[in-house]
């Protein structure tokens, strides 16, 4: 259904790619003790939340060409609306993670229709504006911790078939949103309003003219990309078990933008693969050096000098381009 | 809150307004001329402030401090802008921000490396560490009467620059309309050099005068940056004069915005819910300031290009 030309063309092995890295996945909680990885079972959650995010900017981004410079506080959003809720009594995690979805959501809802009326620089600017005031809200909301941030000590309760089963129980449920999350996105970039979205992005006066209603589709794009990201807020209070105003700082936004046009903008591949490239890359060098810093900084220049259309592009270079830069 | 406190706060929000317009004339600058992003420019502040603290601490002269932090870090500028910055003006903005946020992961592991982790603490000059008696009641310290005079006079000599002098009239043309300017014959690539410099001189100079009042530590420039593009967003891109008046706005709104709120919404509210309230709306004033103005005015107070 996705891309009718790229799937006759290569019926085969590149097809299948994106089973084996799921079924890979899937298994490595099982196999993780006999390696001598367990550690990195949580790591690898930590990933697959990221990319949720990740996933969700590159819509907007990639293919709405909506660049957004506060995507971190709609995590910060969904993550305390998980906090609210554990505070207002509430223990379903089912509960939890669907309130974050809804509040990332109205909150990209209002937040969008303000920033969507302006372009370029300015877009950028009012984004990361709201951000920063969603940031000063969450430090001044003592009964959440403030700055100090908030415990979530005990897990959330996610059905009784579900919990004890496994230890490794969250991980699964993590790595079925993200597919599903990813599957989504997929399909909706090749669908009619996928493509109305990349025409907007391409030409917005052009669209316009045609009788799109540019701006409402702009919106449902942004609320969408909001409530993905609330829920990967949700999902990240679950994983860190901690929530604090620090998720949502401006350079959380800029991380995530990074890793997104880091794998590559309007790719199918480009989030997930930017986000695993950057969180391995960080985990593995903060455990040689407290300069862990500065070899990600050389590896963002390389990118912007000799793979300008991000990682993905280089791994696609023959095949699948799914849209192109903004 | 009695009216020798008000104007206590209002001289304090004037010294931070003009170190904003310091950071945000390069700032607006560099992005009104070449429509580059930069986001290192805060770590040119940070490299200044460093570097001031270093060697006012080692040498004891305050003078030759900063003018130690503003030629190291006009040094640092200069290859920046030949090694990365050059080869990124006709790129997307989004290219941009990836590599000027590399070069922040860089230069900030190049500071810790260099500096340490731990925070500075950088010592006001010694002739300046006492008040002046501004008048019956009011004391107000030496240093940042320093600070505004330092920042009133830059501000005057960075007017007379880009308004009375060959090399400033080829910033306007090329900040109002960068190709017409290069078919009139302006070489804009050295005009550009030239601004970064200078911009990257400014900011070194914020980092050195701000280095004795804040915190010199590694994520300064990070935590200025975002002040300084809400100034340049607010003054319309590309405009020295709207980076000033912006900017003075931006220091006032901020500054009076943590003192005076908290009180008044404590006279108002409900003590705990004040505690609350007050410091977040504090922190949310400069942002609401910039969404106010971008809804009357979307091109910013003073858009540069015609």
């Amino acid at each position: 259904m996705a891309q009718p030309a790229f799937a006759t063309r290569f019926p085969g092995a590149v097809r299948r790619l994106p089973w084996l890295v799921l079924a890979l996945l899937a298994v490595f909680p099982l196999l993780a003790p006999t390696l001598g990885l367990e550690y990195y079972v949580g790591f690898v959650r930590r990933v697959l939340i990221v990319a949720i995010a990740a996933t969700s900017l590159n819509f907007i981004l990639g293919y709405g060409g909506m660049a957004a410079l506060g995507h971190a506080g709609f995590i910060g959003v969904g993550a305390y609306t998980v906090v609210a809720l554990v505070e207002a009594g509430v223990s379903s995690a089912w509960l939890a993670w669907g309130g974050a979805l809804v509040f990332g959501g109205l909150a990209a809802a209002l937040i969008g229709a303000v920033s969507l009326r302006t372009r370029g620089v300015y877009f950028i600017m009012i984004t990361l504006a709201f951000a920063q005031m969603l940031y000063y809200l969450a430090v001044s909301l003592r009964t959440y911790g403030g700055d100090d941030g908030y415990g979530l000590y005990t897990p959330l309760a996610m059905g009784p078939w579900l919990d004890g089963a496994h230890p490794d129980v969250f991980y699964w449920v993590v790595l079925a949103i993200a597919a599903g999350v990813f599957a989504l996105f997929s399909r909706v970039a090749h669908s009619r309003y996928g493509h109305a979205l990349r025409g907007i992005r391409d030409n917005e006066t052009r669209m316009v003219a045609l009788g799109y209603p540019v701006f409402r589709l702009k919106l449902a794009g942004f609320v969408a990309a909001g409530a993905v990201a609330g829920l990967a807020g949700g999902l990240l209070a679950s994983h860190n078990t901690f929530v604090s105003p620090g998720m949502m700082h401006w350079t959380q936004s800029a991380l995530l933008l990074v890793m997104v046009i880091l794998g590559g903008l309007g790719r199918r591949w480009g989030a997930p693969l930017g986000v695993a490239l950057w969180l391995t890359l960080e985990e593995a060098l903060k455990m040689h050096t407290d300069y862990w810093h500065w070899p990600l900084g050389v590896l963002l220049l390389l990118v912007v000098f000799h793979a300008p259309q991000g990682l993905a592009a280089l791994l696609e270079r023959r095949g699948d381009r799914q849209g192109g830069a903004a | 809150m009695d009216a020798i406190f008000v104007f206590e706060q209002l001289l304090n929000g004037l010294g931070y307004g003009l170190m904003l317009f310091l950071i945000a004339a390069g700032l607006t600058l560099v992005f009104g001329i070449m429509d580059t992003m930069n986001l290192a420019h805060g770590s040119l502040y940070m490299a200044g402030a460093y570097v001031a603290a270093r060697v006012h601490e080692a040498s004891g002269s305050f003078a030759g401090a900063v003018l130690a932090a503003v030629l190291v870090t006009v040094a640092v500028a200069a290859l920046l802008e030949l090694l990365v910055v050059r080869h990124l003006y006709r790129r997307d903005h989004l290219v941009q921000v990836l590599a000027t946020f590399g070069i922040i992961l860089i230069a900030d592991d190049a500071v810790k490396a260099i500096w340490g982790v731990a925070p500075l603490m950088a010592s006001t000059p010694a002739a300046l560490a006492g008040p002046v008696q501004l008048f019956e009641g009011l004391p107000y310290p030496a240093y940042r009467l320093l600070l505004i005079g330092a920042g009133l006079l830059v501000a005057l000599g960075l007017y007379l620059l880009v308004n009375n002098t060959r090399v400033g009239m080829l910033v306007r043309a090329g900040a109002s309309n960068r190709q017409m300017a290069e078919f009139m014959g302006v070489r804009v690539g050295a005009v550009f050099s030239f601004v970064f410099a200078l911009g990257a001189g400014l900011a070194a100079l914020a980092g050195a005068l701000m280095a004795p009042i804040s915190s010199v530590q590694v994520g300064m420039g990070e935590a200025i940056l975002i002040p300084a593009l809400v100034v340049i967003v607010i003054g319309g891109i590309g405009s020295v004069r709207g980076a000033f008046v912006a900017a003075l706005l931006v220091g006032l709104v901020d500054t009076a915005g943590r003192a005076f709120l908290p009180p008044a919404l404590r006279a108002v509210l409900p003590p705990s819910v004040a505690a609350d309230l007050g410091p977040a709306l504090a922190g949310i004033a400069m942002y609401v300031l910039m969404a106010a103005v971008l809804t009357l005015k979307p091109a910013g107070l003073f858009p540069a290009r015609a």
